[in-house]
């Protein structure tokens, strides 16, 4: 485990390569005069990246960070090589993003509708559009909700909903920003288990710290920075522990 | 709208949306063509055999759609009673009754996305100003998905403040809930982004079912 953050390992060439995953380069963010994140630079390669941290930390803005959602105010944010400040559609493509409150992420009034919207603003043949919404349906036992209003879904039902919006769209990453927050606690195992099964590569923020027991790697965010790096069996605890 | 369609294979499901509406369309004009109340009886007796014999909606799905309005026929009623005359006033609710039933038919058959598509398509002209097709549609879809959330935000709003002792909420509710809606706002703005809003191709041929039935 690293405590302090890593430095950047690529200076003087390419930024990253098609295969270095997302890359950091000593990225700050800041709202006006108040800053959320500093100096951060890695490299997130691994398969399963959890991201936690305290309230304020500035965890969420670095998980907008990695899909453009949010640009850095200093230093660069790079996706398999591409500049999420210039080259943003092209990263959301490639990055999904699932958010807190999949109330905020739903915006057709049915279920198949809204996992149609995804693919259809990538411009898909309709035949595809509706083998993916199909896909959908079945894979998170949806088929049976097919037509019904969103707002009438369970809490855990709108966060396979939001998850499945996000995969119709076939990205190669997935970022979850506290996907489970508002969830009880068999919806909170669910989605841990949907997340588990997913083939992309995933950075999960989350205060839930058992969802990430199995992750390749935990970041710990305080104040802006990331204060410790490594495998989760070492960052929990140390976290856990500086939580008390 | 919110939550009236009813999934079918029937005939009037399958029937394209534009032509739906087209004829929801004609129909109100029609309508407005005869002062016979036979007439204007037997279309209504049409509309309901296509929504329950051939569509097979529901009973309720229609009676849910008059039932908010039938305070106001029943006035119109007793107010043609007397400044007009009682054939005049039958005309005029059956005229509205027929309509509002033939709406519900439409609704109840019609996915939320094939209405919008058909909103689109006969937008498509305004893009020589450049308005964009798409986004209209979006906007009408994503009215239609928030209403129900707004109201249960403000549902919440006033129960927090029932809570708190303020039983008689009217005004006092407007500027949480519209600082709630505003927060809501900013992230479904960055939802449509991460979604590939603004991608969206506009739609050229002819509208359809986004969502095979």
């Amino acid at each position: 485990m690293r405590w302090r953050r890593r430095p950047p390992t690529d200076a003087g060439t390419p930024a990253v390569t098609p295969a270095a995953g997302i890359a950091l380069r000593d990225v700050g963010h800041a709202y006006g005069d108040r800053v959320v994140l500093a100096g951060v630079s890695l490299t997130l390669g691994e398969r399963r990246v959890g991201v936690i941290g305290a309230n304020g930390s500035g965890k969420s803005t670095f998980a907008r960070l990695l899909n453009g959602l949010v640009v850095p105010t200093s230093g660069t944010v790079r996706v398999d090589g591409l500049d999420t400040r210039t080259q943003a559609r092209e990263v959301r493509r490639r990055v999904g993003f699932v958010f807190q409150d999949p109330d905020a992420q739903i915006v057709h009034p049915t279920v198949a509708e809204d996992l149609a919207f995804g693919p259809r603003n990538q411009g898909l043949p309709d035949e595809e559009i509706d083998r993916r919404v199909e896909e959908m349906l079945d894979r998170y036992e949806l088929a049976g909700h097919r037509d019904h209003p969103a707002h009438l879904l369970s809490g855990g039902q709108k966060q396979l909903l939001a998850i499945a919006g996000v995969l119709a769209m076939r990205p190669q990453r997935i970022v979850f920003d506290e996907p489970t927050t508002l969830l009880d606690l068999s919806n909170t195992r669910k989605v841990g288990r949907v997340i588990d099964e997913l083939e992309q590569d995933v950075v999960v923020v989350t205060h839930h710290l058992e969802l990430l027991s199995g992750f390749d790697r935990v970041l710990v965010v305080e104040d802006g920075r990331v204060v410790a790096d490594g495998a989760p069996g070492e960052t929990l605890p140390w976290y856990v522990a500086r939580m008390d | 709208m919110l939550s009236l369609y009813v999934p079918g294979r029937s005939l009037v499901h399958r029937a394209p949306a534009g032509l739906k509406l087209g004829l929801l369309a004609a129909l109100g004009v029609a309508l407005f063509l005869t002062e016979r109340p036979a007439v204007v009886a037997a279309v209504l007796v049409v509309v309901l055999a296509v929504g329950l014999l051939v569509a097979r909606l529901p009973w309720r799905a229609l009676a849910g759609q008059v039932r908010p309005v039938w305070l106001w026929l029943a006035a119109l009623f007793v107010f043609h009673l007397v400044a007009t005359d009682l054939r005049t006033g039958s005309v005029a609710v059956l005229r509205l009754l027929a309509l509002l039933v033939a709406a519900a038919v439409v609704t109840g058959t019609t996915r939320v996305t094939a209405l919008v598509a058909v909103v689109e398509w006969l937008a498509s002209p305004l893009r020589v100003f450049g308005v964009r097709p798409a986004r209209i549609g979006l906007v009408i879809a994503m009215t239609l998905r928030f209403i129900p959330l707004v109201a249960e935000q403000a549902a919440r709003i006033r129960e927090a403040q029932a809570a708190r002792g303020a039983d008689r909420v009217r005004w006092g509710m407007a500027v949480p809930l519209l600082v709630q809606v505003l927060r809501m706002a900013a992230t479904v703005g960055e939802a449509l982004d991460a979604r590939g809003a603004d991608d969206a191709p506009d739609r050229r041929s002819r509208p359809r079912a986004a969502v095979a039935p």
